[in-house]
């Protein structure tokens, strides 16, 4: 989910005219509290307010009861990326609110309130979150602030300029009264068509670390650190409604088989059973019970027959054999340059050619918590409580599925137990399901369809496998004369709602970003894609395409630094165009050399000990990394991992070393270990011991370094996983010579410890 | 089915299960004691750690009907201590003041980990706290603070 602002406002259009409700908000508000003002900007930018209960048009992401406590509706999900924190500091700056006074709640479904403005429909995704709320959240802070000093003014008798107002209490001369005392005074006033944001230099929240806390000062903590360490943080796997039966479904034993038939008699004589029905689209075979353990075992129970005719039935190596021969295909030009007969041909007459393939498996995102939502019938609909990442997809697809309008079809958020791009599929796959097993059972009763962690591993929508083949010419003097560059992996967008604003000329950009588009000066290069066509559903895995285009792009880099004999650290800044940079060129140079002080790259390495450079943008931030590894033989272990970013301004820089701490867990999982396969069709991995994330024995120590910026905030969450992969492949090399260009390393030999 | 009496955070309470189902999901369906998560059923991710008579326990492992006497500690009953417990409360508030939690889902489990190993050994080396908590997974990969909240409940238990 990628940067074509200005297409993907064509789709706002399109999606918004689905979703008009305002019976939503108020819904949303209530929850939030006894509220009294409530105020935001409109889908046009105007800031409107009104008392909560007043049937007024507006978008309202606060809301102050008349306690004082100040709630910001979060029109994103929290899947622990700190988003409600985020967006919480950003109102309280501009509120000048008391961080203990800040609450946070989560946005009813409403697209035409709470779209993310950059992919112009209500969703999470693309590293977006901060960056395209920045502007929206302050200005509703700022006005709601115009607002209360106002009231004020007029009940002191003074001008609004004699007001301080500071952690949530205002003051004028002798005078001092708090938010409670002016919240029903100030709900009446005119809310400012154009409020005045603060300069960078009055922040006192926004950029404030809050690990500074644990020095003795206090700075914006997680908001939801408190409800997550008591065990009352509530998840839509937590949610229990009278009544409530518990769906599992049969599922197919490959991808794209189709159910014919089903025995559940011995089910039947099982405790809790209720029904078994086949899913409409023959998907599956719905299983219903009194409690979710009586849901697995009635499962257990239950034979299928299936139609295999249309499933996938290659195994993982033939797969990659035919992602090989799709890539030499080329056939979509991307980008023009020479091509590979012309490259050897320069190269004959100059000096040397590298060439590689590169080759990356599918792997399943695997959060901790199992998908799963619970739908209840409503008197004008249903209600879905789900950690819903897109509502903008879900509502309507939910909607189509009950034949209900999209309106009819609130969702309730809850927090989510993880995602990394799971619950943002463009199929809405696990609520459909819901729906239909709501459905199957006569839709009166509320259903809680569960995922096991074996339905999660098996169940596709993974992270496409892909084939990357390279040839690269070198002039005698190191420099690039040419470059061919073939990429092969299934479009993720292709036959999706997006797939109108984000495949170009029968490109995905997701399948090429990363290699296209790279900051690196490569004047001769050539990039061509190839689909590849299989029933194993894909989708975008914590940084999309950059997971194995950040490998490829930074291994290639390493290995024309090997070929000319010169550090890869200055090959990359040689590379970025150092005589005139772009200021996209100039950041990326400025991350990489703070990452080499901040490692101290260039120091003597002792034996046993390796070191690998890589940097990547994506998401609009830079990131470099030197991993640090200890290796004997075969065996290693990941040491450190020094890590410079530049996001623009750092909201909350506590929040972005969070996420790069976590991102280089995760993406090291995947390096180390991590990959589905298939044999004759089928998952060869059912659950955590043979799909196994990194354990806290194998985290690396990790330093992150936020280059201050004064741009405007890029993403975070996902930046931080495309460097880890090359940066370890470039480190084994330095130790080794070996060049590792398959995914996971161990299929290389190597032992991770 | 059969009535099967366990003690929960304390009290009593009497459930009509079979005694094969596990204690997790007695209590996640039965008891609404939700905060002991359910991640992968197999007890490889430690997402279900509840105490057992104070033994940290996999409850997805555990059939119910075997719990027979053993007090049952979950997060509930965790945090309803901390004004009594040191090393509950101890274990909570450096969990919140590092700023641990990420999606948040695993953490009742490793929290419930953190606070068995801290009773039976309260000053951990990393090694210690390696062997007590490698068992619990974070897929958020939150592990660089578990490491250095644990230190620090330690420190604070200490002072």
């Amino acid at each position: 989910m990628t940067h074509q602002r200005k297409k993907m406002r064509t789709e706002t259009d399109t999606l918004s005219a689905a979703a008009l409700s305002r019976r939503g908000f108020l819904k949303g508000a209530a929850t939030a509290g006894v509220a009294a003002l409530t105020l935001g900007v409109t889908a046009r930018g105007v800031l409107a307010a009104a008392p909560a209960g007043a049937d007024t048009v507006f978008n309202p992401f606060v809301s102050i009861g008349r306690d004082g406590t100040v709630t910001v509706i979060a029109k994103h999900f929290e899947m622990g990326q700190g988003t409600t924190t985020g967006l919480t500091t950003l109102v309280a700056e501009e509120l000048d609110a008391d961080w203990a006074q800040m609450k946070s709640a989560f946005a009813p479904a409403d697209n035409s309130r709470y779209a993310n403005t950059f992919l112009g429909a209500q969703g999470t995704g693309g590293s977006t979150a901060i960056a395209n709320s920045y502007l929206q959240y302050r200005k509703a802070g700022a006005a709601a602030r115009d607002m209360l000093v106002r009231a004020a003014a007029a009940r002191w008798k003074v001008t609004p300029d004699s007001i301080t107002l500071r952690d949530g209490i205002l003051t004028s001369g002798k005078k001092r009264g708090t938010f409670a005392d002016f919240v029903q005074a100030a709900a009446a006033l005119t809310p400012p068509q154009d409020p005045v944001l603060k300069t960078p230099d009055q922040f006192r929240l926004i950029g404030v670390d809050h690990a500074a806390a644990r020095k003795g000062h206090t700075g914006p903590g997680r908001k939801d650190s408190s409800g997550k360490t008591d065990g009352s943080a509530r998840f839509a796997m937590d949610v229990h409604l009278p009544g409530m039966v518990y769906a599992v479904l049969v599922r197919p034993p490959q991808f794209g088989a189709t159910v014919t038939g089903f025995d559940d008699s011995a089910a039947r004589a099982l405790p809790g059973f209720v029904a078994a029905h086949a899913l409409p689209n023959k998907a599956g075979v719905a299983v219903f019970a009194r409690s979710t353990w009586q849901a697995f075992k009635a499962r257990e129970a239950i034979t299928a027959q299936w139609d295999l005719s249309k499933a996938e039935g290659r195994s993982s190596a033939e797969i990659t054999e035919a992602l090989r021969q799709a890539a030499a295909k080329a056939e979509l030009p991307v980008q023009n340059g020479p091509r590979r007969a012309d490259i050897t041909a320069a190269a004959a007459g100059a000096a040397r050619t590298i060439e590689a393939e590169f080759s990356v498996p599918f792997l399943a995102h695997a959060p901790m918590e199992p998908l799963n939502c619970v739908i209840e019938p409503t008197a004008t609909g249903v209600r879905l409580h789900d950690g819903c990442q897109f509502p903008a997809i879900t509502q309507p697809t939910v909607a189509a599925i009950l034949g209900l309008k999209p309106e009819q079809v609130e969702i309730t958020t809850l927090y989510a137990g993880g995602s990394f791009g799971r619950r943002a599929t463009p199929t809405s796959d696990y609520h459909a399901e819901a729906a239909m097993a709501f459905a199957l059972l006569g839709g009166k009763t509320p259903v809680k369809l569960v995922w096991s962690r074996e339905d999660d591993i098996k169940g596709g929508y993974y992270r496409s496998a892909a084939l990357h083949s390279a040839r690269i010419g070198l002039t005698a003097d190191g420099g690039i004369a040419g470059w061919d560059h073939r990429i092969a992996t299934k479009s993720i967008l292709k036959g999706s709602p997006f797939e109108a604003v984000m495949v170009h000329d029968g490109i995905d950009e997701t399948s090429v970003e990363g290699v296209k588009g790279s900051l690196y000066t490569l004047p001769e290069m050539a990039i061509s894609l190839t689909d590849f066509v299989t029933p194993v559903p894909v989708l975008w895995w914590r940084s999309v395409g950059h997971t194995h285009t950040g490998f490829v792009m930074e291994s290639l880099i390493d290995m024309i630094a090997a070929e000319t004999g010169k550090d890869p650290l200055e090959t990359r800044l040689s590379l970025l165009n150092p005589a005139a940079p772009t200021p996209q060129q100039a950041r990326m140079a400025g991350v990489i050399r703070t990452a080499r002080t901040l490692a101290g790259w260039g120091q003597p390495v002792v034996p046993g000990k390796a070191r690998g450079f890589a940097s990547h943008l994506s998401f609009n931030t830079y990131v470099a990394m030197v991993v640090d590894i200890s290796i004997d033989g075969t065996t290693v272990h990941v040491d450190h991992v020094h890590a410079a970013v530049d996001c623009g301004v750092a909201v909350n820089p506590d929040v972005i070393r969070a996420q790069i701490e976590g991102g280089v867990g995760f993406a090291l999982s995947a390096a180390l270990r991590g990959e589905i396969t298939l044999d004759k069709g089928q998952v060869a991995q059912s659950n955590f011991p043979d799909y196994e994330p990194l354990r806290l024995t194998e985290m690396p120590k990790v330093s992150v370094e936020i280059v201050r910026s004064a741009e405007a905030p890029s993403g975070i969450g996902e930046p931080g996983v495309p460097p880890v992969a090359p940066a370890l492949a470039n480190a084994l090399f330095a130790a080794t010579g070996k060049r590792v260009t398959t995914l996971p390393f161990s299929t290389a030999g190597f032992r991770f410890v | 089915m059969s009535n099967i009496t366990l003690s929960v955070n304390g009290k009593p309470q009497t459930v009509d299960v079979d005694p094969d189902t596990p204690l997790l999901w007695v209590l996640r369906d039965t008891l609404m004691l939700t905060g002991t998560k359910f991640g992968c059923g197999v007890a490889a991710c430690g997402a279900c750690t509840v105490h057992l008579d104070g033994v940290p326990t996999r409850a997805c492992q555990t059939a119910v009907g075997d719990v027979g006497a053993a007090r049952i500690t979950t997060i509930e009953g965790a945090a309803a201590s901390v004004k009594t417990d040191k090393v509950a409360a101890a274990v909570q508030s450096a969990w919140q003041d590092a700023d641990v939690v990420q999606c948040g889902y695993c953490q009742s489990g490793q929290i419930m980990a953190a606070i068995g190993l801290l009773r039976e050994t309260p000053k951990p080396t990393d090694a210690e706290i390696d062997t007590a908590l490698n068992g619990n997974l974070c897929r958020c990969a939150t592990y660089v603070r578990i490491r250095a909240a644990v230190h620090l409940a330690a420190t604070r238990l200490e002072a």
